[in-house]
């Protein structure tokens, strides 16, 4: 019975929404019981899981989650793109979070067994969302970054620069601002809001200070994986602006033959 | 030296047979008519439909791409401005081409040369449309690496007096240097004053030709 108080909330919000003509009321009508449903099967499956551990199961369950990972970030991208931009998305994911989480699992948290559940999938979960988020805006940035600077881009090849020397700038303002929200979240950590993982173990009864462990462990483990995973994004991913004659694409006035699209707006 | 085969860009211009040999070349024609287009496929940064354009010889194609424009360096229509100062702006061609930067003493006599009465260390975002368009003509005259200079309307954000001023510099700088300029101009006085030979670009004709002045 008290389970329901807990949906009061969104009755409050629902009637803001419906005072203000705010037309939303759907959305979050649809939103709030998905998100009941979606955690419900969740703990359902969690709870299996936990109760059957098995190596198959726990890389199965990160695998799903990468995929759903990938998938969103593709969603997240305001400009429409091109197979070979979704490749490399694809690509830097699933090398920067599989080097990420192995080293995260085996040498830092040192789990035993390495697959265990109960600390693989949450974790493991919690650096895909926030690689997600950081290779969402490293790719809206490095898109806007060439479409907006295309005349500097050409401008450094027509000096004889390479395409890396010419992209140098975008890449490196697209990695930043893909980094920027985990540098935040460190800064802020603790003071401005506690994690929530950390909420989550101390409301379960755990030390403080083993939860602040855990929770250092995984934002170092976040801002490595994001890094790691953005960089090999935007190398990967600058050289498909240009072509084998090093010409940009985004400037061209006689599309070659063989030039393949980079992204259309 | 440049020779254009029967070159054609699509619904833009043609081209049977021109070369490109003498010191100074100036293109003309009205607006419109193909003449940036031109200048970009003798810097590789497009590709022409049909036919062939061949550097001492060697057809671009052959050429990698990177090693050709430090060679034939090309100044842009509008010019292009990198973040930093005039300094910094000044030696991005060294950079990129892998070479020592010049003294300051060089710099500041091309700031000279160009009536570009400014401090090296100043933000070149500061500068008028006129003194940008004098920075990136001083940025590519400094580059040891050119051969060859392709420049797009070098001249069309000053006003007369500087403009022939500054012109006639980069033409003496540019026979003194012993270095090929190709230059792309709306106006023909101007050219027939200065070039060797006329290319005339014309929006109707598929027949461009070259002649001597
Ligand atoms: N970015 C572009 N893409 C496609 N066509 C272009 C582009 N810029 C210019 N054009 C077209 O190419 C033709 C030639 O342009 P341009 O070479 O700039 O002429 P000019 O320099 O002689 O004024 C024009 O018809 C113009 O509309
Ligand atoms: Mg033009």
């Amino acid at each position: 019975m008290a389970g329901c108080f807990r949906y009061l909330f969104i009755l409050v919000v629902l009637a803001i929404v419906h005072i203000k003509k705010i037309p939303r009321k759907k959305l979050i009508i649809i939103s709030t019981l998905r998100m009941t449903l979606q955690l419900i099967l969740v703990g359902y499956i969690l709870i299996y899981i936990f109760d059957h551990p098995h190596p198959l199961l726990t890389v199965g369950i990160i695998l799903f989650m990468l995929g759903f990972a990938i998938f969103n970030v593709y969603q997240r991208t305001k400009a429409t793109i091109q197979l070979p931009l979704k490749k490399m998305i694809a690509l830097a994911m699933v090398i920067g979070i599989s080097i990420s989480l192995t080293y995260m699992m085996l040498i830092v948290l040192q789990l035993d067994p390495w697959y265990d559940p109960r600390i693989f999938i949450p974790i493991g979960g919690m650096i895909i969302g926030k690689t997600m988020t950081g290779v969402a805006l490293g790719v809206n940035n490095l898109i806007h970054g060439m479409r907006d600077q295309k005349d500097k881009v050409e401008g450094a090849l027509m000096l004889g620069a390479s395409p890396k020397q010419a992209a140098k700038s975008i890449i490196n303002e697209a990695f930043d601002s893909a980094m920027l929200p985990t540098i935040n979240a460190m800064v802020g950590m603790g003071i401005v809001f506690l994690p929530g993982m950390m909420t989550g173990q101390i409301i379960a009864g755990q030390q403080p200070v083993t939860a602040v462990k855990y929770q250092i462990a995984v934002m170092l483990g976040v801002a490595g994986t994001v890094s790691i995973t953005v960089l090999i994004f935007l190398h990967l991913a600058y050289k498909s602006f240009f072509n084998e004659q090093k010409q940009f694409l985004l400037s061209k006035r006689n599309p070659s033959k063989g030039d393949k699209p980079v992204e259309f707006h | 030296m440049f020779e254009i085969v029967d070159v054609e860009v699509a619904s833009i211009f043609g081209m049977n047979h021109v070369k490109i040999e003498e010191q100074v070349t100036g293109i003309v024609g009205q607006s419109g008519s193909g003449k940036s287009t031109f200048l970009r496929l003798l810097n590789n940064l497009d590709t022409p439909s049909k036919g062939n354009i061949y550097y001492n010889d060697r057809s671009l194609v052959d050429i990698d791409p990177i090693k050709l424009r430090q060679k034939v360096v090309m100044v842009p229509q509008t010019p292009v401005i990198f973040d930093g100062t005039i300094y910094d702006n000044l030696v991005i061609g060294h950079e990129f081409c892998g070479q020592r930067s010049p003294q300051e003493k060089e710099l500041q006599e091309m700031l000279q040369m160009l009536q570009l009465d400014k401090d090296l260390y100043i933000n070149a975002s500061e500068l008028s449309g006129g003194e940008k368009q004098r920075l990136a003509l001083g940025r590519v005259l400094l580059m040891d690496t050119a051969e060859v200079y392709l420049l797009d309307e070098p001249s069309s954000a000053l006003d007369d007096k500087t403009a022939e001023h500054v012109l006639g510099k980069v033409i003496d700088f540019s026979k003194n240097h012993d270095k090929q300029l190709i230059m792309v101009t709306h106006d023909q006085d101007l050219a027939k004053k200065y070039a060797d030979k006329l290319i005339k670009m014309d929006m109707y004709s598929y027949n461009v030709e070259g002649e001597k002045v």
